[in-house]
């Protein structure tokens, strides 16, 4: 690929240029959330930090909502940790993309968020981890400046709901969708993918239904066998 | 002030050690060919999953409202134009209008 021959500086700025679209999509995506946590009871500090050392859209709404509803804190952080188990597929599929030692490969898979895991992967199961660092990166920054904004100016903002906020999310993970259902393989991963979850809804706490749906993906195996078999 | 601090220590704790486990258990090692061909395919398995979810699913209850609708705009939009910016603001938009009317 002709990135890998590039600079990582250069690499990098090829991150943050693809990153930046979804950034912009992520800072409203924030701000929604600043306005929700301020309503479930968080102080605008509370909120934005959160949002700084959680950095992960779904989570953070999953926690609130029950932190909003009286629930107990307990069951907060684990809804937030099924909403991110998503990311234990994810960072096994990057590990071997990744140099250097544990503690070192650890600190470099914090970085992983939906949109940069997507963007920096290249189509032979390989990352680019430049290219993740720098989508990231440019995410983190309005990640945090949309918290803000909707934190401290929420009783400006009016109702999030209103102004049809909560239907960002969805639609955020739409068009990274887009991309990957180009060739018929993804579409069967994600027809599959969507089954699984949509079976998994009324059975499955929240997150978990996700989770379960990465084994989508293995119907790779299935078409692999399947063309060898009709080779051999 | 306490129980967002423990709330925010607890989702941030959790997230870093399931965003280190993979790259801690799994690195540096060299990727078997039916390995990368999985990984691949994870992203729209999940991704697609991810969607779903959050427009069928209300909790553990399967619903369909506005934002249903306002996603499908969204997506027609990401899906002609290519922009990811343009695909999130039809969504806001159509599903604002539906529930201004």
């Amino acid at each position: 690929m002709q990135t890998s021959t590039e600079t990582p500086r250069a690499r990098l700025a090829e991150g943050v240029r693809k990153g930046a679209p979804f950034a912009l999509a992520g800072g409203l995506l924030a701000l929604s959330f600043g306005v929700v946590a301020r309503e479930a009871g968080l102080s605008a500090v509370a909120a934005i930090v959160m949002s700084a050392v959680v950095f992960g859209g779904s989570a953070q709404f999953a926690a609130i909502a029950i932190i909003g509803q009286g629930g107990g804190v307990g069951a907060a952080v684990g809804a937030a940790a099924l909403m991110n188990s998503r990311f234990l597929p994810m960072g096994v599929a990057l590990a071997p993309s990744l140099p250097g030692g544990a503690a070192k490969r650890a600190a470099q898979g914090q970085t992983v968020v939906d949109a940069s895991w997507v963007l920096a992967a290249r189509e032979d199961g390989t990352f680019d981890r430049w290219i993740l660092f720098g989508s990231s990166a440019v995410q983190y920054v309005t990640w945090i400046g949309g918290t803000a904004i909707g934190a401290l100016g929420g009783d400006v903002l009016g109702d999030p709901s209103a102004l049809g906020l909560d239907a960002l999310y969805p639609a955020f993970f739409v068009g990274l969708l887009l991309s990957e259902v180009r060739s018929r393989r993804g579409r069967e991963a994600a027809a599959l993918g969507a089954l699984v979850a949509l079976v998994l809804v009324p059975f499955a706490p929240p997150g978990v239904p996700v989770l379960l749906a990465g084994a989508g993906a293995l119907i790779g195996l299935m078409r692999r066998a399947r063309s060898e078999a009709a080779s051999g | 002030m306490s129980t967002s601090l423990v709330l925010i220590a607890g989702c941030a704790l959790v997230t870093a050690a399931i965003k280190a486990f993979g790259p801690i258990a799994l690195g540096g090692r060299e990727l078997p060919e039916r390995f990368a061909i999985v990984i691949a395919l994870l992203a729209p398995a999940l991704l697609a999953a991810l969607v779903v979810t959050q427009v069928f699913a209300d909790g553990q209850r399967l619903a369909i409202g506005t934002d249903t609708a306002g996603v499908a705009a969204g997506a027609l939009f990401a899906w002609r134009t290519g922009s990811i910016i343009a695909c999130v603001l039809t969504a806001a938009a159509v599903a604002a209008l539906l529930r201004a009317l």
